[in-house]
């Protein structure tokens, strides 16, 4: 038993996974500070407990259109290669055990999303879980303001 | 013994020490005096001991040879040359390799047969390399216990015992021998000690002095009556040498109790000094090690105090209560106070990266075929200590650069009416509220039209264009990537990566370079850095909806104007300021800032300088001046043009910080 906590959250109605050990907190939308000549899907910067912290808006990062915030929108903050980054989604919906058997490559075309993000899909019954691969989602380098 | 807990002050320690042997060297190099002689030679003999403490044999091999090697200078067998320093300086750099990977986790068990080859070479002059065993160093102590000895009619045998290297026990191998010995004589010194023959903390061999009346050869034969024991070396140690050694050792009680006593002594003593000398080895001022964690966390906290000070003084303005105003004044005294001493705790003298530069420079212009002094002034200037950390990169290039190509060989030195020997001088000093470096030497100076005609040839302008630079902005071209006037690429210069590095790294840390140049007389590059990088005072602006601050050391004055006043000059917009044209920039189109201008009427400008340049930044509103912390915005985004970092209000809202330098 490969067993490995996962954070699931949604995007569009999809639902999408972050393993735990990468996730630092879930905080509800803070204030955002624009960013001038970043790349378009960072939102800005904001105050997490006196440290600025980039934020970056998921659906902009896929190529999906922008979405509307509700009370469900949050921020996960996310660590990877010893960098934070906040990612903002529409809602968390939980933390669920899995096993390594139960992933699967990303299929070639998923969502239009391109596969580099993607880490693999986990099957859990009827469920269909699209785990990133976070290091190529938040590494900025070679993004265009597009 | 378990030691590890002693590891980092031992290599603090040890690096402390290699510094003031690069310094001491250097020193004699120029001037042969015997003091400083006394005072390398104790340097070593702490390393010695420290390393053999620590139980890193190779280094305390090495710096045995060493002494070695400056005890034939001592005697005066050899003359400080500039062959034999440099023998020193590759000990000293080898030494330095063997600190850096324990200080790396290794275990410093670096071989280095070449060094030793050299080390023995440089002492076989005279003799075979029993020579060199034979000079053993006594203290008084040692040396008085032998002279009694010969007193009495006996011999003082330097024996070297070789056990054989495929034997097991090597402590009861020893303990054996040492028992034999004892039969015909007394032990009276070894090397290493004997807790560390006990613990066979030794190669194959060790060494002992021994007083006996018995012949060489009956020592001989009891040591090889053993098993596993290969032939000694026995060789006699005559009263008149160590008599010599009596004078170089410092100060010890002269003894006149019978030898075993003295051999009991002896034997205790071997163990004890080297840990003494850790704790002698610290400087007489007073003076704290601190782990650099726990001052950035102070300083953090200084930060997180001065923006909830801030905050609650603009409560305070908007709550008048007396007594609030009163102890809110208390406060703010206190808080800069503490600000100020904490700032102070931060600053570290320039020393600490100058003092690698003589030897640096003196190596490299040997390597050179150049002859060049280095003077250095205000090495006591201090500066941010991550400023520090930064700033010895960039000078390096830069004296490299100067050795490599601004001064000439002695030989054209002299054809063109100038001392052989060539100056650097390396100057710090405040001014204001910042630091300058200066690196001034007297060589051949940048030639303009060479650089006006490799802009041209690497196409960064066009012909027209090149030939029509000044010769300052000509010169400035160097700090240009990829621009190089050298010829050929050699290890030191010239692949044009350096001089834009250089500018790219000294900006990155808030400062600026200049460079002031004339032909055949030399050339002076000037650095300057802010004090401090943490809290600053800034202008807080506003632009439509969005706040920033910018810094108040690059601000020269604020002033308003109306739309109609602003002009366009070849396409670049300006304003009048008192009888000078200054551009404009509009920082709401540098910013992409979204929105409408608070006010169309009216437009605040703020005029920052940079050197002898001024521009305006355009903004929508003055808010007020404030200190700020300066925060990171972190690694994903440090990258962003015209932003020199965020602050954090004591409302929670984040600032972005202008980075004023980057507009001009």
């Amino acid at each position: 038993m490969n067993e490995f906590q996962t954070v699931v959250f949604l995007l569009e109605n999809k639902e999408y996974g972050i393993e735990i050990q990468k996730v630092q907190e879930i905080i509800r939308l803070l204030k955002i500070t624009r960013v001038p000549h970043a790349p378009h899907f960072v939102s800005g910067v904001v105050n997490l407990r006196g440290n600025v912290l980039p934020v970056m808006d998921l659906r902009l990062r896929f190529g999906f259109p922008p979405g509307p915030v509700t009370d469900d929108t949050r921020i996960i903050i996310t660590k990877s290669e010893n960098k934070l980054m906040g990612l903002i989604v529409d809602n968390v919906v939980e933390v669920i055990g899995m096993d390594n058997s139960w992933l699967e490559p990303p299929p070639v075309v998923t969502e239009n999303i391109k596969t580099e993000f993607l880490q693999g899909v986990a099957r859990i019954d009827q469920r269909l879980i699209i785990m990133l691969n976070l290091k190529k989602v938040n590494n900025l380098e070679f993004a265009s303001s597009l | 013994m378990d030691m590890s807990k002693y590891t980092d002050i031992f290599i603090e320690e040890t690096r402390e020490h290699l510094q003031k042997l690069n310094e001491l060297i250097l020193l004699m190099e120029g001037n042969h005096d015997a003091g400083l002689l006394d005072g390398i030679f104790r340097s070593a003999h702490t390393l010695k001991g420290m390393a053999a403490t620590m139980g890193y044999n190779n280094m305390a091999e090495l710096t045995h040879k060493m002494e070695n090697l400056l005890q034939s200078l001592k005697s005066g067998e050899y003359k400080v040359s500039p062959e034999i320093v440099d023998v020193l300086f590759k000990c000293l750099d080898q030494l330095e390799k063997i600190i850096e990977d324990i200080a790396s986790g290794g275990k410093g068990d670096i071989q280095n047969p070449e060094i030793l080859d050299i080390l023995a070479k440089s002492f076989d002059k005279t003799g075979s390399a029993s020579d060199d065993r034979a000079k053993v160093d006594f203290n008084e102590f040692e040396s008085n216990l032998i002279s009694e000895a010969v007193k009495m009619g006996l011999h003082t045998y330097h024996v070297v015992v070789h056990i054989r290297p495929n034997c097991i026990m090597k402590s009861a191998r020893s303990y054996m021998i040492f028992k034999k010995l004892e039969s015909v004589g007394e032990v009276i010194k070894t090397l290493p000690s004997i807790q560390d023959i006990e613990d066979e903390k030794f190669d194959n061999s060790f060494e002992l002095i021994l007083l006996s009346s018995e012949s060489a050869e009956v020592v001989r034969k009891e040591i090889i009556s053993l098993a596993e024991v290969d032939e000694p070396e026995i060789s006699q140690i005559k009263v008149e040498e160590t008599q010599n050694e009596k004078s170089e050792k410092e100060e010890d009680k002269a003894n006149s109790n019978p030898p075993k006593e003295k051999e009991k002594e002896l034997k205790e003593n071997s163990k004890e000094p080297p840990k003494l000398k850790l704790a002698h080895v610290s400087k007489p001022s007073q003076s704290v090690r601190v782990d650099i964690g726990k001052l950035d966390n102070l300083v953090n906290l200084v930060g997180e105090l001065v923006i909830n000070k801030t905050r609650l003084e603009q409560i305070a303005k908007l709550n008048p209560i007396p007594e609030l105003k009163e102890a809110l004044e208390q406060t703010n005294l206190l808080s800069s106070d503490l600000q100020n001493i904490v700032m102070n705790v931060r600053m570290v003298p320039v020393e600490q990266v100058f003092n690698r530069f003589p030897r640096m420079v003196r190596d490299l212009s040997r390597e050179l075929g150049k002859d060049i002094t280095l003077y250095i002034e205000g090495m006591n200037t201090e500066l941010d200590r991550t400023v520090i950390d930064e700033i010895g990169d960039p000078l390096v290039h830069i004296l490299r650069n100067s050795i490599d190509h601004g001064i000439e060989t002695p030989a054209e030195r002299v054809k063109v009416g100038k001392p052989a020997m060539g100056t650097i001088d390396l100057i710090a000093r405040h001014e204001g509220n910042n630091v300058i470096i200066e690196v001034d030497d007297d060589g051949k100076g940048i030639n303009p039209n060479i650089i006006r005609k490799k802009v041209a040839e690497k196409k960064i302008l066009n012909e027209d264009n090149a030939f029509q630079l000044d010769d300052d902005e000509a010169i400035n071209f160097i700090f240009h990537p990829g621009f190089s006037t050298a010829d050929k690429v050699t290890d030191v210069s010239g692949r044009g990566v350096g001089l834009d590095a250089v500018k790219n790294k000294i900006e990155s840390l808030g400062g600026d370079i200049f460079i002031e140049s004339k032909i055949g007389m030399g050339t002076k590059f000037k650095i300057q850095l802010p004090l401090t990088l943490a809290i600053i005072q800034a202008l807080m602006v506003q632009i439509s909806e969005e706040i920033y601050s910018i810094p108040l050391s690059f601000i020269s004055e604020t002033t308003s104007i109306i739309p109609s006043q602003i002009k366009v000059v070849q396409d670049q917009e300006v304003m009048l300021l008192r009888d000078m044209v200054l551009p404009l920039v509009r920082l709401r189109d540098v910013y992409q800032v979204p929105g409408e201008p608070i006010n169309i009427d009216e437009i605040s400008v703020v005029v920052v300088k940079k050197g002898e340049k001024k521009i305006g930044l355009a903004v929508d509103y003055l808010i007020g001046q404030q200190e700020i912390v300066i925060k990171s915005l972190g690694e994903n985004l440090d990258n962003i043009p015209g932003i020199a970092g965020a602050t954090i209000f004591g409302n929670g809202l984040v600032s972005l910080i202008v980075d004023a330098t980057s507009l001009f």
